[in-house]
């Protein structure tokens, strides 16, 4: 089934089916769940599946590009936070010498996390930055 | 005073001293960057697809694309719709953004297969007025929302969470804070987070600091939105930034991952402030810019000029430029924060001309920096708005019947607020062993305006409790069990219902903010503005809010003030009415028409004179001629002209004073025309006793044929309306509600006591 603009705002119309990372749903997400120490900061995590939900909502309403950004960002969820840094690092100007690192950095989304739009895109940025110069140092 | 330059006509040299003055303004000079709309260098729109795909963009070919080209063409450019919009003329486009009968959807659709080119030249076409209006029609969101900075000059947390929770009760939408000092990003974010939580829940907020280091602090659930994703209308100042379209997008990509709200940054003039301006105009580079935030698939841009918005207001059209930038934002759909930020001008006049077509249209969040706190305390440099003239925006919110965000806030529940918030953030920091703030410290914050008059943390603490927060790895959760254990239950609840917004992604569809506790964004509350009646009205219970600014006059305010004098007066004067009042022959006779309520229902003039006081003073005056002064109250009528008219038939000199209570008075003579009198008292809240003392001296001197040199009250140019027509216009409807049709004038024997106090 697609979502669409009827079933926003998620967390009205299905509290009880939009979960944390850990599978514990919204409505159980309560203060005194959190005082009982049964909260951590994953329950507090946005999941692949929500961000799935809401591409579909935006491309309901007409917006491709916002909901193949949620498309990425949902293969990006279970991508480590450092890594993430560190692709982040390299994406930026004169950080990479060369295509290869940018390429092997992609490969490692792909094979690893199954991120294969992100793995896409950074590629291309690899071919662009090649392109465009962007492969020398800066002091 | 300065001695008058022999060759130059002074007012210069008064206008060398305005405010205004200290503005710069710059030449237009398209080759060095310097032009709002267009420039030489700007481009031809055009588009050349095929196979599906974009072969040139704006006059270049493929192989010749930027960065920016490249991936406006890849991830903006629809070409599905591509052929079809581009080939629609500009001046058809903007005629149809600000046809009402042409839906937003329409619109947003062509843009989608649109230029930057094509954008930047087709809001070229509209004035200021149209862009206020097709920004109105076009904005995504229909509710107007505002975000307020809160920072302070001191980093100190206990003033950032009391200005935290100000902020959340006058009702902006976001709050955003940064640091003087860097390392001390992580005790403003607690601070703010536990601050925007005291009083109600839906506040949103971002901590402004190093890219890296502001996603920590959001994976840490101190934050709930990011807006500093900066990015740049051309290659060389993108990369001077230190990122790529790629790169920024991977960033944008990383927010939504963590489920965190985010929006990009840009704004006219940061290309040319970075010197890389490649001699197109500012229109067109933005244009660039906002296309491709459109495809990297971020749900909205803060976008107005920004830091570039003083440079950008230096240039001829620059302040219309900033609207058209932001028109181009909302046509491409994009949540838009749109600036009114940095301020870009020291004049008040051109900063209320900056805000107005803002307040009126409406936006997302109408300032993406409202300056909620003073001016000095602003780590983010003063906005065009800020903590000193918040009361001048709400007042012309009541103005304008316009929806800015904001409501009015109570002094108490202010006072109220800010104690709770120094409370909750010093239990959280003693719970958590960060710090011990003391009484005096807590104490001195609450009442504080700004950080020069508190006694607080230091930047130098303040380091100190950031870097244990952060290398302590405290998050959102040991706040919220901090607060919750301290007996700050509400808070902590409060705390919880924004950090679980994440969970859901629900607000990071567009324009997306919290409002009584509920989502409303671009989806469920759309923009649906198709001519008057549609779209965004203030409903009546809105209304009543933006109306409930302090210190607002009625009657029954004036009625009490008066009987607050009334007993006082009664001790010093009595007025007996004596029958009626008949003409004299006496040449000595001078008459003083006092109006219905003088004495009777008001005791004051406007500018606070005792009407006893009044009266003596006139009495004298002509008493100390060798003449005589007769009073007479007559109930036919309020009007000064009149009572002085109708005193000057009864007196024997054919002279005749008229004085209304609120202090308005005349001299007139028999035979004149009602408003062709002798002498005007008009401006009674300027009138001193001296000047009554003058009146009846005169008064005096044209019974005794002679001509006196005229009372002038002076004035400095006062805006007497403003000050005193509300309570004037009551005053006089207390005295006109006493006339009574023929009655006939009142001999009044006046009784002074002599006593003053």
């Amino acid at each position: 089934m697609t979502h669409g603009r009827k079933d926003y705002p998620l967390a009205e119309t299905r509290p009880g089916s939009v979960t944390g990372k850990r599978g514990k749903a919204l409505s159980g997400i309560t203060l005194d769940a959190v005082l009982a120490g049964e909260v951590t900061m994953e329950d507090l995590r946005i999941t692949p599946r929500a961000l799935q939900v809401q591409a579909e909502i935006a491309e309901d309403v007409g917006r491709r590009t916002l909901a193949a950004n949620f498309r990425r960002a949902a293969e990006l969820v279970d991508v480590p936070q450092d890594f993430i840094m560190e692709v982040y690092e390299l994406l930026r100007p004169g950080r990479a010498a060369s295509a290869q690192l940018l390429l092997a950095a992609a490969e490692k989304l792909r094979s690893e996390y199954g991120a294969t739009r992100m793995a896409d895109f950074v590629a291309e940025a690899a071919r662009t930055y090649e392109e465009r110069g962007l492969f020398k140092y800066r002091f | 005073m300065n001695e008058p330059t022999p060759n130059r006509w002074k007012r210069y040299a008064d206008w060398d001293e305005r405010p205004l003055r200290l503005d710069k303004f710059a030449a237009e000079d398209p080759a060095n960057g310097f032009s709002a709309f267009s420039s030489p260098a700007d481009p031809q729109p055009g588009i050349g697809i095929e196979g599906g795909q974009v072969i040139a963009l704006d006059g270049v070919l493929d192989r010749d694309f930027d960065m920016i080209d490249r991936f406006i063409a890849r991830y903006h450019i629809d070409v599905e719709i591509a052929a079809e919009a581009m080939a629609m003329d500009c001046a058809e486009l903007a005629r149809m953004l600000v046809d009402m009968n042409v839906p937003r959807e329409k619109l947003v659709r062509l843009a989608r297969g649109l230029t930057p080119a094509k954008l930047a030249r087709t809001v070229s076409q509209l004035n200021a007025l149209e862009i206020a209006f097709a920004y109105s029609k076009m904005r995504a969101r229909k509710t107007p929302g505002n975000q307020a900075h809160v920072t302070n000059a001191k980093d100190d947390p206990l003033q950032l969470a009391a200005d935290a929770a100000t902020a959340v009760a006058f009702g902006f939408d976001e709050i955003e804070t940064t640091m003087r000092v860097s390392r001390n990003a992580w005790s403003n974010a607690l601070a703010c987070a536990v601050g925007g939580a005291v009083g109600r829940w839906g506040t949103l907020f971002q901590c402004s600091s190093e890219e890296a280091e502001e996603l920590k602090i959001g994976m840490a659930g101190f934050t709930s939105y990011a807006e500093t994703v900066s990015v740049y209308g051309t290659e060389k100042a993108f990369i001077d930034g230190d990122d790529t379209p790629w790169s920024k997008a991977f960033l944008a990509t990383a927010y939504a991952s963590r489920g965190i709200k985010m929006r990009c940054t840009s704004g006219a003039g940061s290309e040319l402030l970075m010197g890389f301006h490649e001699a197109k105009s500012l229109l067109y580079l933005e244009a660039r810019c906002l296309c491709m935030q459109r495809g990297m698939g971020v749900q909205g841009t803060q976008n107005g000029g920004i830091d570039g918005a003083p440079l950008t207001a230096t240039v001829p059209g620059g302040v219309r430029e900033l609207m058209a930038e932001n028109l181009i934002a909302v046509w491409l759909d994009l949540e838009c924060a749109s600036g009114n930020d940095a301020r870009s001008t020291e004049s008040e006049i051109r900063v209320g001309a900056k805000i107005w077509p803002y307040l009126v249209a409406g936006s997302d969040l109408i300032c993406s920096g409202f300056g909620s706190i003073l001016k000095y305390d602003n780590s983010f440099n003063p906005s065009l708005l800020n903590g000193e003239e918040l009361e001048d925006y709400l007042v012309l919110q009541r103005d304008f019947e316009a929806d800015g965000g904001l409501t009015p806030l109570a002094e108490e529940r202010a006072l109220d607020l800010r104690k709770r918030a120094v409370d909750a953030v010093s239990a959280v920091f003693e719970e958590l062993g960060l710090a011990a703030p003391s009484e005096d410290m807590k104490r001195s914050v609450v009442i504080a305006s700004g950080s020069d008059d508190t006694r607080s943390f230091m930047p130098r603490d303040v380091a100190l409790i950031s870097e244990a927060v952060k290398n302590r790895e405290i998050t959102v959760i040991d706040v919220i069990k901090a607060l919750a254990t301290r007996g700050f239950g509400e808070e902590a609840q409060n705390l919880l219902n924004v950090v679980k917004l994440r969970v859901s992604g629900d607000y990071l569809q567009t324009s997306a903010l919290i409002r009584d506790g509920r989502i409303i964004s671009a989806i469920n509350d759309p923009n649906d503005y198709l001519g008057p009646g549609s779209g965004y009205r203030v409903s009546e219970e809105r209304r009543l809010q933006l109306n409930s600014i302090r210190d607002v006059l009625d009657q029954k305010e004036v009625l009490r003030s008066e009987a607050m004098h009334e007993k006082e007066e009664a001790r010093r004067i009595r007025y007996r009415n004596s029958g009626e009042a008949s003409e004299s022959d006496d040449a000595k006779d001078v008459v003083i028409g006092i109006s219905p309520a003088f004495g009777v229902k008001l005791f004051q003039t406007t500018a606070g004179h005792r009407l006893s006081e009044v009266l003596s003073t006139l009495i004298e005056a002509i008493r100390q001629r060798g003449l005589t002064p007769r009073v007479v109250r007559f109930r036919h009528t309020a009007d000064t002209s009149f009572l002085g008219l109708s005193a000057a038939r009864l007196a024997g000199s054919g002279i005749g004073i008229g004085i209304q209570a609120k202090g308005t008075a005349v001299i007139h003579q028999r035979g004149r025309l009602p408003h062709n009198n002798l002498e005007l008292f008009s401006n009674a809240p300027i009138t001193r006793l001296e000047h009554y003392r003058g009146l009846g001296a005169n008064a005096a001197s044209y019974a005794l044929g002679d001509m006196p040199e005229p009372v002038v009250v002076p004035q400095r140019g006062e805006a007497m309306g403003s000050r005193y027509h509300a309570r004037v216009a009551m005053i006089h409807a207390i005295e006109t509600g006493m006339i009574e049709e023929g009655a006939a004038p009142e001999l009044i024997a006046v009784m002074l006591t002599g006593q003053k106090s």
